[in-house]
């Protein structure tokens, strides 16, 4: 009833290929843009802003990466935080070498040398496949980790190999504030995310998901395997890079190599499978069941360690919880939490009758 | 799937979102001290004892003295699990809880404290880093709420230095020896080179380092080229978590002496050596605090709170090294307290008031007495100037299955460090644009 | 003209060459012995377990804390196997039956969900300390041998190694010979299929996890007498990984050739080429070493043809 596309003709090409052609769906998203830049910064605490809604966007942007690579051009990487470290290297470089160079811009900068790197990652992908190519991209992981550990250039010649983000000032005004943080965050997301959106429904999308259901299959239509995979490499990259970068200037202020380790990689990667493979919306509820429920436990558990509760046990008890649930999870709905709002949509479309 | 599930996956939904603005609610009058620390993860082995010596003490105050100075301490755990997003979350919880907000936040780990300097700054709550962190933050004109106090890693490393030319019968007897380098691969591992370097020209000793790629499980190739191809005259070992006890193990493999290694504080505890066995017999390490339980303030945590049944860890955790680490931090940090209840009265302080605190400390030998903690605390006078104190470093060495204090307290070297550490802080400012504080005018 | 010295230096050199590669290739056994449990499940249910570090911890942890008990090593090997064998028919009940017939991605989403429970079930239940652990075999040189060669080799080593190959040897029989271990490559290729011809899935599955849960366990006992029983041997698991690339997912006799490979090269690597480039370059020198292989050998050395029909 509340969401029924009954009546909604598409009368031209153009309405036919909008990102969101049901109304309900363009009017939903308008709002949740105006909640998310309006209201939030104005009712979030600052340890809301701070430490669940940055971290969250930032995931959420790097899960879109992951997605477009995984989820929609079917290769399967575990070198996302590496690709990460690049971006945020890369900005820090930036802009301390140039000093000309609005941090914004050194930002996209740094997601194309992402992309570069992600390249030459990429490349054995046409050759190694599944599980194989996974434990290849690892080899990045490492290899970048180990290189700006190893090469005293990329931090500066810092003393201590850690090195702090410099101010973010940009059109003469200093992102300081815990909302003009939030705020910046979410207009780079917002802008990446509609992007992708839009990116996995042309030619370039429906050539990754070709890729994705089978190579053979598709090099036979005429798809270019190399240059379609080396794409998504790229251009997943290229996201990863700017979470990269947004991790450590915006959210952490801290830029070092351990930040963004193997396990961080793994992280991304549970976002995308419990939040969807191949699902734009998919990346922002995993980023939030990831990111969200260890803090969500921890602050339940610290109520408990004042009961007697020995606060070691508390603390593996939250790690139990956190396992159980994805498993729970997965049992439930093997296919996502998007897939879980798919299904709500149906049931709204035919909402209240039965069937 | 049903719309059944869908309800009950949003109640889930709110139910776990619920505990996101829970917040515990603290009485008027106590204050509030953060405790952040790791009980999960590759090291939760330190984590646990570290913290829980510093509980404990802060429990042994509260019962023995009811508080400081009648103000009693209360304090709230969080996991950070050793990962500097965490302790960014965790900061954020808890820097406005209680009646003054945080006191203080001690994060327990280089990274995690680069992760929080600048809110902590902003925030005018002083971060304390015993023994870690940030060594150019000595420097307290640039950064006034950073305190890597008692000592730092440079500082340290000389002592070292100065340990292994009293073992060789004089500094002048370094001159052509051969030290290997061993360090973790990462920030915390290479911080210590410039000053190695500026040693060995110094004194003329030849160095070399030899990196071990985090986690350090498999160190054969680099004690292989230790012992058969470099042949040092000494091995100095900056390790962490189970990097330290497979190097000494692979020494103990290659024929290498342990008596010959000197470990960092990071790689000097029981966590370190029990695991290693009978290898870690002999094995050295460096220390910026005592061994043992024989001190009245370790006896009295005994007393009021571990055989009152309110101990944090379990009582055979008492007097390892990592517990008396954890009791240091409490001293150090409830003295800090006291001592800017002398300025601002006997009441709960906000994180700005206690860094003048910080800032005023002076451990003398007397002062050390009082607090029962003689040969646990090393002497050392905190001012604006120098928020590291130079206190100086005592030698351990594992012996029968525990640590003995080998050496008494060793002077650190600061005609070297400090002026190394000026010029970073003056490069950290200029990068910063940060005008340093004229410590000249400020009392 | 080749004097003596010169010779002597050369000799020197080669036996440390020698002994850099028999250490390496001891490391790698121990590499393998982690590898074995990754391939066990993979062959069985053609998923990649993430949770195999976990259990090697936990039939470390469980093991060593039985045995601090008062228990000694032969009452508390069993007890442990029990341990894991119960833990398998959980897994098999709870989380595999209920995802009979999902993509293989999901599987595997849902084997970190378990290393996560693993994990904290490990601390919880013992505790987060680090326990020595000492099974009797010392990990000291042994002399006779190096008096003879040269070479420092322990007995812990030479005895790993033997166990691990022992190991592979019944492994290898029971996978190829056995019914129960044609009927595992049978569920492996297609559960539906498995089941129409009357594999009982479920008990197949049950094996398998116990297997796995035997091979954490020797793992987890000889890294423990390693590192000491801690949080970090889930650690190891990381170093499993490359071997797997190259021997092969699916092959048990891969993952030792796999681990000897990997361990030599890295050592090697480590100690005649780092030192010009920084050092510390274990950590990824054995991904892009299997990499090599990979892209001559896109399955492994013993992986099974992929063979792609549209």
């Amino acid at each position: 009833m509340l969401y029924r596309e009954a009546g909604q003709f598409k009368s031209s090409y153009r309405s036919d290929q909008a990102i969101f052609p049901i109304f309900q769906d363009r009017i939903g998203v308008i709002i949740i843009l105006l909640f998310a830049f309006l209201v939030i910064p104005m009712i979030s605490s600052e340890y809301m802003l701070r430490s669940i809604f940055i971290p969250f966007l930032i995931f959420s942007l790097a899960a879109i990466g992951l997605n477009i690579l995984t989820g929609y051009a079917g290769q399967l990487s575990l070198g996302t935080a590496g690709f990460m470290a690049v971006g945020a290297f890369a900005a820090y470089n930036l802009v301390i070498r140039l000093e000309w160079m609005n941090f914004i811009v050194a930002f996209a900068v740094a997601g194309v040398v992402a992309a570069a790197v992600g390249i030459v990652f990429g490349l054995p992908s046409l050759r190694i496949k599944g599980f194989y190519l996974a434990v290849v991209t690892l080899a990045a992981q490492f290899f970048i980790e180990w290189l700006f550990t190893a090469v005293p250039w990329f931090t500066n010649y810092s003393s201590s190999g850690v090195i702090s983000a410099p101010p973010l000032i940009a059109f003469g005004y200093e992102f300081e504030s815990a909302q003009s943080r939030y705020v910046l965050t979410l207009a780079i997301v917002a802008v990446l995310a509609l992007l992708a959106k839009n990116m996995v429904r042309t030619t370039t999308g429906r050539a990754w998901m070709a890729i994705r259901d089978m190579d053979i299959a598709a090099e036979i239509i005429g798809i270019r395997p190399l240059w379609t995979k080396l794409q998504a490499f790229a251009i997943s990259s290229f996201y990863c890079g700017v979470a990269g970068a947004l991790w450590a200037f915006v959210y952490l202020g801290t830029v070092e190599p351990q930040a963004f380790d193997i396990n961080r990689s793994f992280e991304i990667l549970f976002m995308i499978i419990i939040g969807g493979l191949g699902s734009i919306l998919g990346s922002f509820l995993g980023a939030a069941f990831i990111v969200l429920l260890p803090i969500a436990l921890n602050n339940a558990a610290s109520l408990f360690t004042g009961s007697g509760l020995p606060a070691d046990i508390v603390t593996n008890f939250e790690l139990i919880i956190f396992g159980l649930l994805i498993i729970f999870f997965l049992i439930v709905e093997p296919h996502g939490l998007a897939r879980l709002w798919q299904i709500g949509k149906e049931k709204l479309r035919l909402w209240p009758f039965p069937y | 799937m049903n719309v059944k599930q869908l309800a009950l996956g949003a109640v889930a939904a709110a139910v776990l979102a619920s505990p996101l603005t829970a917040e515990k609610v603290f009485a008027a009058g106590e204050q509030f001290v953060p405790v952040t620390l790791y009980r999960t993860g590759p090291y939760a082995n330190t984590g646990e004892p570290l913290m829980g010596g510093y509980m404990d003490y802060m429990r042994m105050i509260n019962a023995r003295d009811g508080g400081v100075n009648g103000v009693k301490l209360v304090y709230e755990e969080c996991e950070t699990g050793y990962k500097p997003d965490r302790m960014v979350e965790c900061y954020q919880r808890l820097k406005n809880q209680g009646e003054t907000g945080a006191g203080m936040f001690n994060p327990l780990g280089t990274g995690l404290t680069y992760a929080v300097i600048e809110d902590a700054t902003k925030d005018k709550i002083p971060v304390i880093t015993i023994g870690y962190g940030r060594t150019d933050a000595t420097d307290g004109s640039v950064w006034k709420y950073v305190f890597p106090l008692i000592t730092n890693y440079w500082s340290q490393n000389t002592a070292k230095i100065k340990f292994i030319g009293q073992r060789e019968g004089g500094m002048e007897n370094l001159k052509g020896k051969k030290i290997a380098y061993v360090i973790h691969d990462s920030a915390y591992g290479k911080e210590t080179q410039p000053v190695i370097a500026e040693q060995a020209k110094k004194y003329g000793f030849e160095v070399k380092t030899f990196p071990v790629a985090h986690p350090g499980l498999d160190q054969k190739a680099v004690w292989l080229q230790i012992a058969r191809q470099y042949k040092p005259d000494w091995v100095i070992l900056r390790g962490w978590g189970v990097m330290n006890q497979t190097s000494i193990k692979e020494a103990a493999r290659v024929g290498f002496p342990r008596d010959k290694i000197v470990g960092v504080w990071w790689s000097g505890s029981e966590q370190d050596t029990v695991p290693a066995g009978a290898a870690a017999e002999g094995y050295i390490s460096a220390n910026f605090h005592g061994p043992g339980t024989d001190y009245p303030v370790i006896q009295d945590v005994l007393k009021y709170v571990q055989d009152a049944g309110k101990g944090t860890v379990d009582k055979s955790e008492v007097g390892t090294i990592m517990y008396n680490r954890g009791v240091v931090y409490g001293i150090v940090n409830i003295e800090a307290i006291r001592v800017a209840q002398g300025k601002f009265g006997n009441k709960p302080l906000t994180g700005e008031q206690i860094q003048w605190g910080f800032e005023h400390l002076d451990f003398t030998p007397e002062r050390i007495a009082e607090l029962g903690a003689t040969g646990l605390v090393p002497p050392f006078k905190t001012s604006c100037f120098d928020h590291e104190g130079q206190a100086p470093v005592k030698f351990q060495q594992w012996q029968d299955g525990k640590w003995v204090a080998i050496t008494d307290w060793i002077e650190t070297d600061q005609a070297m460090v400090r002026p190394m550490v000026e010029a970073s802080a003056k490069k950290y400012a200029a990068e910063k644009g940060i005008t340093p504080r004229n410590c000249a005018t400020e009392n | 003209m080749l004097s003596i010295q010169d010779f002597g230096e050369t000799t020197s050199g080669l036996l440390f060459y020698i002994e850099v590669t028999i250490n390496g290739l001891l490391s790698g056994v121990l590499y393998s012995l982690v590898a074995l449990g990754f391939v066990l499940i993979f062959k069985a249910s053609g998923v990649f377990n993430f949770a195999q570090g976990a259990m090697v911890f936990f039939a470390a942890l469980t093991a060593v804390r039985l045995m601090e008990m008062g228990w000694s090593l032969w009452l508390a090997i069993p007890a442990t196997l029990a341990v894991m064998i119960v833990l398998a028919f959980a897994i098999e009940r709870l989380v595999l039956r209920p995802l009979v017939n999902q993509e293989a991605i999901i599987i595997f989403m849902a084997t970190i969900g378990l290393n996560f429970f693993i994990e904290g079930l490990a601390q919880g239940v013992w505790d987060s300390e680090v326990h020595p652990l000492d099974i009797g075999i010392p990990d000291l040189p042994v002399e006779a041998l190096s008096n003879a060669t040269g070479l420092f080799l322990t007995q812990f080593d030479l005895a790993t190694a033997a166990i691990a190959g022992a190991l592979v040897i019944v492994l290898a029989i029971f996978f190829q010979k056995t019914r129960i271990g044609r009927a595992l490559r049978a569920v492996a290729d297609d559960h539906q299929a498995a089941l129409s011809v009357g594999i009982p899935l479920q008990t197949i599955w049950v094996i398998v996890w116990s297997v796995a849960g035997l091979v954490a366990l020797v793992a987890g006992l000889a890294w423990g007498t390693k590192l000491g029983v801690q949080f970090s041997v889930v650690l190891v698991a990381f170093k499993a990984l490359p071997v797997l690339l190259i021997g092969g997912f699916t092959s048990v006799s891969g993952a030792i050739v796999g681990g000897l490979i990997i361990g030599a090269g890295e050592k090697i690597a480590e100690v005649f080429y780092s030192p010009f480039i920084g050092g510390a370059i274990e950590n990824w020198f054995p991904y892009v070493l299997a990499m090599i292989f990979l892209l001559v050998r896109p399955q492994g050395l013993f992986g099974e043809k992929i063979i792609e029909r549209i």
